[in-house]
């Protein structure tokens, strides 16, 4: 039972850290088709000027000054980016994708240079460092920090796009962003906006990446990029309800295959996202019964009619 | 001023060639919109009127884009502007697919619409549609498909414009709906001049005060709508369809 | 769209025209192979020094090892390319078949006591049979919405990447990866007096990919996949099923992948865990974009011409991270030769003629 608890509530740690990439990742693509695979060179990078500030700065109002300059370096970062490279691809998606393609390899290449291949220790105050006894499981205090910033990123997001008129255009952009223009409103500036957000979202999770994992290297971003890919797949792009909650079920499934079925957490994730891929009806495609059925022979009369259908 | 000389047109589109994935969609597009009362552009389908309008806003679909000719509004080059720069102009567009947000809510359809610089005539919407007042909070894709046209209609009338385009308003919708939608359309062509296409003639007979019709990406045909549809033989040739009377509900279709 | 809708820059085949000029047109695609099929077969009988771009003579061990580890990846890019630049498939999953070919051919060796050819067939089939199921499900994403793909095949490629770094079993050999194991393979192509065998080798590889890849892509086949990356949607309302014409190029492409990855194991003399990441992909795809998707020559040029900055880099101009040059000059080439180098030397014909 504390095993279970453990893993679970490790779980919900890990899907909040998913939650954070994917959740960026999902609103970029959604309003802007860009499949930012620069997203975990965003995190890597603010993860090490974290790193910097937190090393520099001891305790708690270090690790908050961290998160802050992780954060702010997200954006810049983000805003960089959007401004000087995507932003003249407009249009042509799949050469944004190759221009985050090039940034993803030449980022964590340029920090390996700077700052050594080898990982390092974050280090995290006292405050964090501990357990927590629940129902008979320690639990690192870290778990709830990381699942304590999800909800309020979760919330606070929820806010943005709900209650202000830029969230207002990114949801409407994600339908249609063709419509969004023709009604008057300049959808680029909504293209940085979102970008700032995800960069924002990336470098927190690169903070608290670094607290979840006690270290950072120069591909960790790379490799949980991976899994943020899953978690939009499965969660779709609708509603960030549904990446929150995907994020939950991959970090979960991670979690209990790794303990559960012999350390394979990464390969149930992946079977997790085949099951989930093929158990999604396709829009337009006949569904399974009907393939069956017309797999079977028919009698002439009735093929003749099908085939007129 | 000198008041001999008439005003410009409002809309002035000149030799506009457009292509599309390597197909050339319009080979020499040109008519103007005078500033008052509604044009209709019309055609059989796939001629290139949704293309010519798209081609205005600069809304070409990706692989699309406008290879000669200007576009003009109120005397100024407009050819090639950003789409939300032109509709700042003055421009309310109801597409075709009539583009409503599905996952919106009427009041957030609406909402976006708003144009920062102008004044936001939710009187004038919720006289035209008092429906949507009453569906304000209700999901956009969940109206009916005249509801929705009406969502596309009214976001176009909620800023002061000094044109509103129209694509294929009353396609797909029932009889019944159809006047609905032609009732609206005249008592908003008293307020804004309209660039309508449509294929129902007899809407158009009821609306248009001027005609423009395109064949084969070029126009072949300007001038009054009530000469054009008394001429049974000039709409056969352009339109492929005799304009009877008595189908002010029907929608068209002829044309297919 | 516009890299994938990079016109071919040579003429197809079959073309109209006179039948003179057709038959010409129709030998000088031939002939430019040819030739540089048999520069490329002699070249180990030339002792020639080149300073700066290689530190031996031609013939040299070290540089044929080199030149044969550009032409493998100048295969490896040609068939990549068969799904991104001729069908418009963005697959981040292709390093999941070029190391199963790899590691599977060394295990068929090694555990199965099979020789060199044999277990690459084996791999070949598995791996063929693995991507019929893997690119259905993958493909399936792809009708859900756009990119879904993409995201997919980098899924599958990354547990098989995690799965080699695991070693389950003590199979793979973790991070050190496995040595090529010299029981199985023929004499010829064991030790370092050797090595030309293993650059003809390579070079069999690469005239494999082309041809089948210029083959195919010259077909009826290789016209609906390009009408798929133009424009699917007429495919489909043609009466055609998109997705089988899809799944086919996803699977000869692996099957091009798996094969590769066997001659990769013979070039590098071991399987590396490195060659299932799903950077190595992504190189696969710079190569691609930087010679010239869906162009003849293009992917051919950038496969090797990056391998071979790749691992000169470091010598010539003392990069530490030749990665971080790479992809600065990749991100730099999307924009300053979209349609890759080959289409830099098209466009200075243009100019000129």
């Amino acid at each position: 039972m504390d095993t279970f608890v453990l893993l679970t509530l490790t779980g919900f740690g890990l899907g909040a850290l998913y939650f954070l990439i994917a959740s960026g990742l999902a609103l970029i693509f959604g309003l802007m088709d860009v499949l930012n695979f620069a997203h975990g060179a965003f995190l890597t990078v603010a993860a090490y000027t974290a790193w910097a500030t937190a090393d520099a700065v001891s305790g708690m109002g270090g690790l908050l000054l961290a998160a802050l300059v992780g954060t702010a370096t997200g954006v810049a970062l983000a805003v960089a980016v959007e401004f000087v490279l995507i932003r003249r691809l407009y249009g042509r998606p799949k050469e944004q994708i190759l221009v985050t393609v090039g940034l993803s390899l030449a980022v964590p290449a340029a920090v390996q240079t700077l700052a050594g291949a080898d990982a390092r220790t974050f280090p995290v105050p006292d405050a964090l460092a501990g357990t927590v006894g629940v129902l008979g499981a320690q639990v690192p205090v870290n778990r709830f920090a990381l699942i304590g910033v999800a909800l309020a990123v979760l919330i606070g997001v929820r806010l943005f796009l709900d209650r202000t008129r830029y969230g207002l255009v990114v949801r409407a952009g994600v339908e249609d962003r063709a419509m969004v223009t023709a009604l008057g409103v300049d959808v680029t500036r909504a293209f940085t906006v979102v970008f700032a957000l995800g960069g924002a979202l990336a470098g927190l999770a690169g903070v608290l990446g670094g607290l979840y994992f006690g270290s950072l290297s120069p591909h960790q971003g790379t490799g949980l990029l991976v899994f943020a890919f899953v978690v939009v797949v499965i969660g779709g792009l609708g509603s960030l309800t549904g990446v929150a909650l995907a994020a939950l079920a991959v970090g979960l499934t991670q979690q209990y295959a790794n303990y559960y079925a012999g350390g394979y957490g990464d390969l149930a994730v992946v079977a997790l996202l085949a099951a989930v891929v093929l158990a999604r009806p396709v829009p337009g495609a006949p569904r399974a019964a009907e393939r069956l059925r017309r797999l079977l022979p028919a009698p002439p009369a009735a093929r003749t009619e099908g085939g007129r259908a | 001023m000198n008041a001999a000389v008439p005003p410009p047109p409002l809309l002035e589109i000149a030799g506009l060639h457009a292509e599309i994935a390597g197909s050339r969609v319009l080979q020499g597009v040109g008519f103007t919109v005078p500033a008052a009362g509604v044009t209709a552009l019309l055609g059989r389908n796939g001629v290139g009127k949704t293309t010519t309008v798209r081609a205005v806003l600069g809304l070409l679909p990706d692989g699309g884009r406008v290879t000669a000719g200007t576009v003009t509004l109120a005397g100024e080059d407009i050819t090639g502007e950003p789409t939300h720069v032109t509709v700042r102009r003055g421009v309310g567009y109801a597409p075709e697919d009539r583009g409503v947000f599905a996952q919106l809510t009427v009041a957030e359809n609406l909402k976006l619409a708003e144009r920062p610089g102008s004044a936001h005539h939710y009187d004038l919407v919720h006289d035209l549609f008092p429906e949507l007042r009453a569906r304000r909070a209700q999901r956009a894709g969940s109206l009916s498909g005249g509801q929705q046209q009406m969502v596309a209609i009214a976001r176009t009338l909620l800023n002061d414009n000094r044109l509103v385009i129209v694509d294929e308003p009353t396609k797909g919708l029932a009889p019944r709906v159809v006047t609905e939608v032609a009732e609206v359309l005249q008592r908003a062509s008293h307020r804004v001049p309209l660039l309508l296409v449509e294929q129902n003639l007899a809407l158009v007979r009821r609306l248009a005060r001027d005609a423009v019709v395109l064949d084969a990406g070029r126009t072949v045909h300007t001038g009054p709508a009530a000469e054009l549809l008394a001429d049974r033989e000039l709409t056969t040739a352009l339109l492929g369809v005799g304009a009877r009377p008595g189908h002010a509900t029907t929608p068209s279709g002829g044309a297919a | 769209m516009t890299v994938t809708s990079a016109p071919t820059t040579a003429p197809a085949p079959g073309e109209t025209g006179p039948p003179g000029r057709a038959r010409r047109r129709a030998l000088r695609p031939a002939a430019v192979p040819a030739a540089v099929f048999l520069l490329l077969a002699l070249l180990p009988y030339s002792a020639l020094e080149v300073p700066v771009l290689l530190d031996g003579p031609l013939n040299a061990p070290g540089s044929l090892q080199l030149l044969a580890l550009c032409l493998v990846f100048a295969g490896l890019a040609l068939g990549y390319d068969l799904m991104f630049g001729r069908t418009g498939l963005l697959s981040f999953g292709h390093a999941l078949y070029i190391a199963g070919g790899a590691y599977g051919t060394r295990l068929a060796m090694t555990e199965w006591g099979l020789t060199l050819v044999p277990a690459a067939l084996l791999t070949l089939l598995l791996g063929t049979l693995a991507a019929v199921v893997l690119g259905a499900i993958s493909l399936r994403t792809l009708a859900l919405g756009g990119i879904g793909f993409a995201m997919v095949t980098l899924a599958f490629a990354q547990a098989g990447s995690l799965l080699v770094g695991r070693n389950p079993g003590g199979l793979t050999g973790g991070e050190e990866g496995l040595p090529l194991h010299a029981a199985g393979v023929p004499e010829a192509f064991v030790g370092v007096a050797n090595t030309v065998h293993v650059y003809w080798l390579a070079l069999g590889y690469l005239t494999l990919v082309a041809a089948v890849v210029w083959g195919v892509t010259a077909r009826p086949v290789g016209r609906v996949w390009q009408a798929i990356r133009d424009n699917e949607q007429r495919v489909a309302v043609l009466g055609r099923d998109p997705f089988r014409y899809k799944l086919g190029a996803f699977v000869l492409a692996s099957a091009l992948a798996v094969l590769g990855g066997a001659v990769h194991l013979l070039v590098t003399a071991g399987a590396t865990p490195h060659s299932s990441t799903p950077t190595f992909t992504l190189t696969l795809l710079v190569m691609v974009v930087l010679g010239g998707s869906g162009t003849r020559w293009g992917p051919v040029v950038g496969g090797a011409l990056f391998t071979f900055l790749d691992q000169r880099l470091a010598a010539f101009a003392d990069v530490a991270e030749p990665l971080l040059v790479l992809g600065t000059l990749f991100v730099l080439a999307v924009y300053a030769a979209p349609g890759g180098l080959v289409s830099l030397r098209a466009r200075r014909r243009g100019r000129t003629a």
